[in-house]
């Protein structure tokens, strides 16, 4: 399994948000776990398309991930994934 | 002032009401975010809100009670459609909405960009693209559909026909004035008389920057447009524009337009500078009036800053409810008049910049 964990800011719109703890698979598969746990909060973290928005970061282990376009990192039992908003604004 | 003026803001939506005999806020939603598009659905009473988060995009909200309460509805999407070939299209931004009509009460039309026009038919639970619109030639065209201040082309003005409301005009940034006459199902340019200097063939049949259309309601074929290249305004709903703008150049160029809705001979302009400064004439902010379907312009300027004033008045930022108008500023500044423009008085200068109004 793998932590997620996610920016204090989004819970201004997803007030119960929380940690959370999904099956290892790739950052797709866990957009997917967030959309049916918090309904409408993948449209705040990717384009129409699919893509990570331009101003969020997704972490994993500490670094960022590779694949921006179709998330297709994978993940690994116990890793630890981040979810932010990227440093913007100064 | 009986109704409430709705002030989206780059920091928030903040709603100003008669407060014993003053004019106060007395309500900020969406403290803090920035509020890019309300409308107040005049069926319903539903106030809409567009948001533009800079971090987790576009985002559309209502609310039923005046405020009170907020519902976030999913916005609309672009899934699977292309922008051009091998691009695929993505929601940037909800620039308009409007309601669809008496006949259709949960229809509701929404502009956005990239260039797509929505239609919910189920009050905003659902929206799908209007393909017919999207897949027109001339959207496909780099030529006649194009970004100029945006990267990408926008629906910001939809005029519903109060005789009929599958008669639809919808204006784009920049490509210029559509019709359907069925609901969507077809669509023409209607862009005849309109100037686009900044092409090389002016008169250039689709390409045009009509920065705002308002239609009359009491006469629905006319209609005006503040445009980039001037100030038109058509008799015949669209078959021809006639070029208004006043004389020596001023008024011209501009964002903002109100009109009166019963006498189709009145409308208000705030002129601004060309595109390269965008800051008012001599930095004297003005509000011009004709009575005579722009024959003829006269300021209307008591109370306004007669000096020094760098404000700019955006598209939707200056709006009209019988006698009241009301303007606001990228400077945060917001005016009200309360006897069609005879005179203004300040009702912030502390806002942040000022994107849309709407008298509730």
């Amino acid at each position: 399994m793998a932590k997620v964990i996610l920016t204090s800011a989004l819970k201004r719109f997803f007030p119960t948000l929380s940690e959370l703890t999904v099956p290892v698979s790739t950052i797709s598969d866990v957009l997917i776990a967030l959309e049916e746990k918090y309904p409408g909060i993948s449209g705040y973290l990717v384009e129409d398309d699919g893509r990570l928005r331009q101003h969020v970061n997704i972490f994993v282990k500490g670094e960022l991930i590779k694949d921006r376009n179709k998330l297709t990192d994978r993940l690994t039992d116990q890793d630890e994934v981040l979810i932010f908003q990227a440093l913007s604004g100064g | 002032m009986n109704s409430s003026l709705l002030v989206g803001t780059a920091k928030g939506l903040v709603e100003f009401n008669p407060v014993g005999n003053e004019i106060d806020v007395t309500a900020v939603h969406f403290t803090g975010l920035p509020v890019s598009m309300v409308y107040v659905d005049e069926r319903s009473g539903t106030w809409w809100v567009g948001l533009s988060h800079r971090h987790w995009g576009e985002k559309l909200h209502y609310s039923i009670d005046k405020g009170k309460n907020w519902q976030e509805v999913n916005v609309p999407k672009y899934t699977g459609y292309e922008y051009r070939k091998g691009v695929p299209a993505t929601l940037k931004k909800i620039w308009v909405i409007s309601h669809a009509g008496p006949d259709r009460p949960n229809g509701l039309w929404l502009g956005t960009e990239p260039g797509g026009l929505f239609f919910s038919s189920d009050n905003g639970k659902h929206f799908h693209l209007n393909e017919s619109l999207w897949n027109h030639p001339s959207r496909q065209d780099d030529n006649q559909w194009f970004g100029t201040g945006n990267d990408y082309p926008f629906i910001h003005s939809i005029l519903v026909d109060p005789r009929n409301s599958n008669h639809v005009y919808v204006g784009v940034s920049c490509a210029g004035v559509f019709e359907t006459l069925d609901g969507g199902e077809n669509w023409v340019s209607k862009n005849n008389g309109l100037v686009a200097s900044y092409l090389p063939k002016a008169s250039a049949e689709i390409g045009h920057d009509p920065h705002q259309i308002v239609q009359c309601r009491s006469r629905p074929d006319v209609i005006w447009q503040q445009n980039h290249c001037g100030i038109f305004r058509t008799t015949n709903g669209g078959g021809h524009w006639e070029d208004v703008s006043g004389q020596n150049g001023f008024p011209k160029y501009g964002f903002a337009l109100a009109i009166d809705q019963e006498n189709p001979n009145v409308a208000w302009v705030i002129p601004a500078k060309s595109d390269e400064s965008r800051i008012p004439v001599d930095l004297k902010l003005s509000v011009c009036k004709t009575s005579d379907n722009g024959k003829s312009w006269r300021e209307m300027n008591t109370g306004l800053p007669d000096h020094c004033s760098f404000d700019l008045v955006l598209r939707h930022a200056f709006v009209k409810q019988n006698e009241l108008l009301a303007f606001g500023s990228n400077n945060g500044n917001l005016y009200l008049s309360k006897n069609n423009a005879e005179n203004w008085i300040i009702l912030s200068q502390n806002l942040a910049a000022i994107n849309c109004l709407a008298f509730a």
